[in-house]
């Protein structure tokens, strides 16, 4: 402070037109090298009313209280209508704007969480649908009823061997084979007789 | 008319303050109603009243409401809060955005990612393209504008304002982003 007095005044001073004070309030936060900040806080608030506000803070904070001035004059000076409103309401058109898309890109993700979920459950169902084939064989019915058919036959010439000894059994089952024979095939029976004689 | 009928009846709230007669053509009169004394009282205290009267000679006149308004305002947190004013709120705003941007971008991030792995995966049907471009943070420097939305009159900011009156803006604060040259003198 003492080198500053002796050497120039501060950026105050000097725009003031007076002699730097060794106890100036101003000079540790308005150095010569920065004439437009001192110039711009005392175009918006005016050098008394900054000095009042000074003194009513303990040391250690008029630094920032200085800095906040300044930006507040800088800013008032460019948008002398809105000043520092202006920065705060873009601040809170961004913030909300920002609010919005972040809720709309965690909807999006949870849909997508929802969508893998679903993914997997299809993947399940379509190896079950897998599992469930079953290979098999169809039964032939026929090939037994074919059988059936051969078998009374063979039944019918064996009875028509038998010795005159069972004579009478044997004559009985072979006319009632032979009665079963001939209903199928609607023939005479003398038809029926020669076909057995030449046999 | 409205500074008209004031004279008449009684000075606005700056001539009642300042104890002055108040003119018909008193450039307070509209803006200072005598019902809201503690406006004037604020605006007074921190910026002055010549400093207001010059500025708003220097508008035209459909800009005077909202520069006292925005000037009442910063007056106000001034009051409140003698070392940051309204550049606390602001630099907390800052500190919002940055956060809500980072959380936004950690969310596109995911969606991107997912939708790639949803393809892998072969489900060709359920792939939904997204589109996000977040708007660029302008956190190097504030640039002048003159804004279209205006300030609720209920202050939201001010009451989400953390009390810290300690160093609490230090790292955040708008002049530290190389918008000021300081230079400690001290």
């Amino acid at each position: 402070m003492a080198s500053s007095s002796t050497n120039s005044p501060c950026a105050a001073c000097k725009f003031l037109r007076r002699k730097c004070q060794p106890e100036c309030v101003f000079a540790p936060y308005f150095p010569p090298d920065q004439p437009q900040k001192f110039a711009n806080v005392h175009k918006v608030f005016g050098a008394s009313n900054v000095t009042k506000l000074l003194n009513e803070l303990h040391p250690s904070q008029r630094e920032d209280a200085v800095n906040s001035l300044a930006y507040e004059a800088d800013m008032r000076l460019r948008d002398p209508v809105y000043g520092c409103v202006g920065v705060i309401s873009l601040l809170q058109h961004q913030l909300r704007q920002l609010q919005i898309d972040l809720s709309c890109a965690k909807s999006e993700l949870s849909k997508y969480q929802s969508l893998g979920i679903l993914a997997a459950t299809h993947q399940s169902l379509g190896i079950n649908l897998l599992a469930g084939a079953a290979d098999g064989t169809a039964t032939a019915v026929r090939d037994h009823y074919h059988h059936h058919q051969f078998f009374p036959r063979e039944q019918m010439f064996g009875g028509l061997d038998v010795p005159a000894g069972n004579n009478y059994d044997g004559g009985i089952l072979a006319i009632g084979q032979i009665t079963q024979f001939q209903q199928p095939r609607a023939a005479a029976g003398d038809d029926g007789r020669r076909t057995v004689d030449p046999s | 008319m409205a500074s008209s009928s004031n004279s008449y009846n009684s000075p606005c709230a700056a001539c009642k303050f300042l104890r002055r007669k108040c003119m018909p053509g008193c450039i307070f009169a509209p803006y200072f109603p005598p019902e809201e004394p503690h406006k004037f009282a604020n605006v007074h205290k921190i910026f002055g009243a010549s400093n207001v009267t010059k500025l708003l000679n220097e508008l035209l006149p459909h800009q005077r409401e909202d520069a006292v308004n925005s000037l009442a305002y910063e007056a106000e947190a001034r009051v409140r809060d003698p070392v940051y004013g309204c550049v606390g709120a602001i630099s907390y705003l800052q500190r919002q955005v940055h956060r809500l941007q980072k959380e936004l971008d950690a969310a596109n991030a995911d969606l991107a990612h997912y939708g790639l792995s949803t393809s892998a995966a072969g489900a060709p049907g359920n792939v939904v393209d997204l589109v996000f471009q977040p708007q660029p943070l302008p956190s190097q420097q504030l640039p002048p504008l003159n804004p279209v939305y205006r300030l609720s009159g209920a202050s939201p900011v001010m009451n989400q304002m953390p009390r810290g009156t300690g160093g609490s803006y230090g790292t955040f604060l708008p002049w530290n982003n190389g918008h000021d040259q300081q230079g400690g003198n001290m």
